[in-house]
């Protein structure tokens, strides 16, 4: 794909082909992160002052965690993942991107989705199932916006130059197919008129969550990661024959997962995800290792730009895949199920992984788009800071605190007071590390923002410009 | 991998490979599910929610309680369990000397460890705990010694594990538990304890309204965020309301005004209340309380 570089003047026209529809993706996925954020330590408030919102029922703890999470899922993930997708969809292709106005419809749809399905959760319209909180309405509105810029991104990946396809394809391409696939099954299922009776409920909403969480956002933020690593790294991808393994493994097995292993369901499917964990490990280390050699003693430097975001994003996913699957092994369940430690992996995940790799591509992409660099260069090489030392912050005593707790669990002598209070204090110190990554996600709105202003006064000004220069001098003379 | 098809064809497989194993099979065992029969007894398990039980379940979901509650009791194992009731007309000394006579017998004496090492120290007190453990051979040999002298036992299948040990069951919670919810339920985190049985623990509609309105005024180190906005606080006209929380000083409103719950709280408290102890199962035994013969 380095070819792409030589013809600059196709480079450009592709880019400037993504700006409208990326602008509304990108601008309102970094508005839902920051509310996200926002949401998520309004939530943790609850545990530093329990009776902060006692009179406010939108903010109790199970309104605003649920809304906070799926901001960061659907809100800021997915639609930045799409609007990246789209790019190197483009850019792989060596074409303009097909049909550029059904997604931005499509992001235009999808904000209004989630804002729909934000508000019903903090109204109580929550439909209870984890990661599919949003009611009917919202749902149906995200399904079908998430179709819209599908079917752009399929487009342009037919219109590509060259047909050889290059592993960040397929990754991407399976990420569509999985999005589209699992929202759609676990909706019908669940959200119809006549949901299956008893805890077949909940393991559609298991095998929904690890499907998208684990898998998906494995293959959107992999994917992604494996278009811009070469670059960084100036050579190309290192091992294209352990990257395909790596992902027939990835999806062959991580699809199984996601069953707890203390789930009140037969014994089969616990053990079936126990087993297809354990075989995941296979794909988290290859891909691992594809994304070491590629990198490795090519000079790459890590700094406060796209680069040190991606390979932040690449290093989490290695960790949080690895203590996601660990989890799976039912010795090691028993120790930390029902703590804070899930809750960790997940934020990492989100925040941590697909998060990071997501603000890393938008500050690469969106000034070859807009053409013009970025309004605040230094506040975005700022919060890479902020976002990798909040992250940890953030997600390491959740960590920690989750085996404390579990450990106290275990131990029936010890009060269940005890044991909430021992979790509470890593808890309290995790708080700062969201305030962190709230302040990381307003540079990014901020610089987003300002774009956005900017080239909407510049087509204004065309506009403008149009209406009076040419009646003057061109109406007279004819 | 040359070609979009390609792609399309392995990820399609490996999608619907797992959406076969984890969604469809999964429906057909579980999504037609029917009520089961409780372990010798002639009712059916689970029972069907009535009432304000059934909208409460609403405001459960309603309010997330999920997020921070699970519903689902864990368990490690099962053990029997023989509790001495009555020694009839025999003296503690002399029962304690007829036990360890009794090692002699093939089935007893591998135990004679288990069975008279925690007696030395027994001052006569009933009930106790005379063998707890995987083994039933032993539980048959001494019943059969001991029914003949009049000295009455109680053997027992309990089930183990910490989530027993803390009272939140009597044994693990099981796919059937969960039939007439919905949505259901499980929860994930235990920012807070475990509902599965609160209704069995804080039989009480008040204490649970009580503790819904401030947590800290029944449970002193709770972490529960109060859910004020689910009563109403309003001036005393004429006597005071017969539903009004009777609170402590410290959480009572001002002078002249009372605590009324509004029918969503009353709707939660009488589901946490219709929250019991799972019946013994063929896939979940344990011997009740109320049937120790």
């Amino acid at each position: 794909m380095n070819q792409t570089d030589s013809n600059s003047a196709a480079v450009n026209e592709i880019d400037a082909s993504c700006r409208v529809p990326l602008l509304a993706l990108f601008g309102g996925a970094a508005l839902w992160l920051v509310l996200g954020v926002a949401l998520g330590i309004a939530a943790a408030l609850s545990f530093h002052a329990p009776d902060m919102f006692a009179n406010c029922p939108g903010l109790t703890y199970g309104h605003a965690q649920a809304a906070a999470n799926d901001l960061l899922l659907y809100g800021f993930a997915i639609p930045a993942a799409l609007g990246v997708v789209l790019w190197i969809f483009a850019r792989l292709s060596r074409a303009p991107l097909a049909l550029p106005m059904v997604p931005l419809a499509g992001a235009n749809l999808w904000h209004l989705g989630v804002l729909l399905g934000t508000l019903g959760i903090l109204l109580g319209h929550s439909t209870g199932y984890p990661w599919l909180e949003y009611p009917r309405p919202a749902a149906v509105l995200l399904f079908a916006a998430f179709l819209l810029v599908a079917i752009s991104a399929a487009a342009t990946l037919g219109f590509r130059a060259d047909r050889e396809l290059y592993p960040s394809h397929w990754f991407l391409f399976s990420a569509l197919l999985w999005f589209a696939w699992t929202y759609s099954t676990a909706n019908l299922f669940l959200l119809s008129g006549h949901p299956p009776r008893g805890v077949a409920q909940a393991v559609i909403a298991w095998w929904f969550a690890n499907n998208n969480l684990f898998v998906g956002l494995a293959l959107f933020g992999i994917g992604i990661a494996f278009y811009f690593l070469p670059k960084f790294a100036g050579r190309p991808l290192a091992g294209s024959g352990y990257t395909l393994f790596a992902f027939l493994t990835l999806i062959l097995f991580g699809a199984w997962c996601g069953i707890p292993q203390s789930a009140p369901v037969p014994a089969w499917l616990p053990a079936t995800s126990a087993f297809a964990a354990l075989l995941s490990f296979i794909p988290v280390l290859a891909l691992s290792i594809v994304a070491w050699k590629t990198l490795f003693g090519s000079g790459f430097r890590l700094g406060g730009g796209p680069a040190g975001f991606i390979l932040f994003g690449v290093l989490s996913f290695a960790a949080s895949a690895f203590l996601y699957l660990a989890e799976a092994c039912p010795r090691y369940s028993r120790g930390v199920d029902f703590t804070w430690f899930g809750f960790g992996v997940t934020q990492w995940q989100l925040l941590g992984f697909i998060g990071m790799i997501l603000v890393g591509a938008i500050y690469e992409i969106l000034p070859r788009t807009m053409a013009k660099p970025l309004p605040a260069p230094a506040l975005a090489r700022l919060s890479f800071y902020l976002f990798a030392i909040g992250i940890l912050l953030y997600v390491i005593p959740l960590l920690i605190g989750g085996v404390e707790q579990g450990l106290k669990l275990r131990d029936f002598h010890v009060p269940f007071a005890a044991a909430s209070a021992a979790a509470l204090l890593f808890l309290r110190v995790s708080t700062t590390g969201q305030l962190l990554v709230l302040l990381g996600s307003l540079c990014l709105l901020l610089n987003v923002l300002i774009m956005t202003i900017q080239w909407k006064l510049g087509l204004l000004k065309t506009v403008i410009a149009a209406i009076k220069a040419p009646l003057v001098t061109g109406e007279v003379k004819s | 991998m040359k070609t979009g098809f390609s792609v399309f064809l392995v990820a399609f497989v490996a999608l619907g490979a797992s959406w076969f194993g984890l969604v469809y099979a999964p429906l057909h065992q579980l999504g037609i599910e029917k009520q089961t029969a409780i372990l010798q007894s002639g009712d059916t398990w689970p029972p069907q929610r009535t009432g304000d039980a059934t909208l409460g379940l609403d405001v459960y979901r309603e309010y997330g309680c999920a997020a921070c509650h699970t519903r689902q009791v864990r368990q490690t194992g099962v053990a029997n369990q023989l509790e001495l009731i009555s020694l009839g007309q025999h003296q503690a000394a002399d029962f304690k000397d007829f036990l360890k006579s009794l090692m002699v017998v093939p089935e007893l004496n591998s135990f004679s460890n288990t069975l008279c090492g925690p007696l030395a120290q027994w001052d006569g007190r009933l009930p106790v705990t005379l063998y707890f453990g995987p083994d039933d051979t032993v539980i048959a040999a001494l019943v059969e010694k001991l029914k003949p002298l009049g000295i009455k036992t109680d053997a027992r299948v309990v089930a183990t594990g910490a989530d027993i040990s803390r009272g939140w069951g009597l044994r693990q919670s099981v796919a059937a538990d969960y039939l007439y919810d919905q949505p259901v339920e499980l929860g994930s985190l235990r920012a807070g304890p475990d509902l599965t049985a609160i209704g069995a623990r804080e039989p009480d509609l008040n204490w649970q309204l009580q503790h819904l309105y401030a947590p800290r005024s029944v449970v002193a180190d709770s972490s529960m965020p109060a859910f004020r906005f689910l009563f109403e606080v309003r001036p005393i006209s004429g006597r005071p309301a017969p539903e009004a929380l009777t609170l402590k000083a410290e959480f009572a409103p001002p002078a002249g005004m009372e605590v009324v719950p509004t029918p969503e709280a009353r709707r939660l408290a009488v589901y946490l209340l219709s929250l019991k102890t799972g019946a013994p199962l063929y896939e979940a035994p344990y011997t009740p309380a109320t049937a120790a013969k």
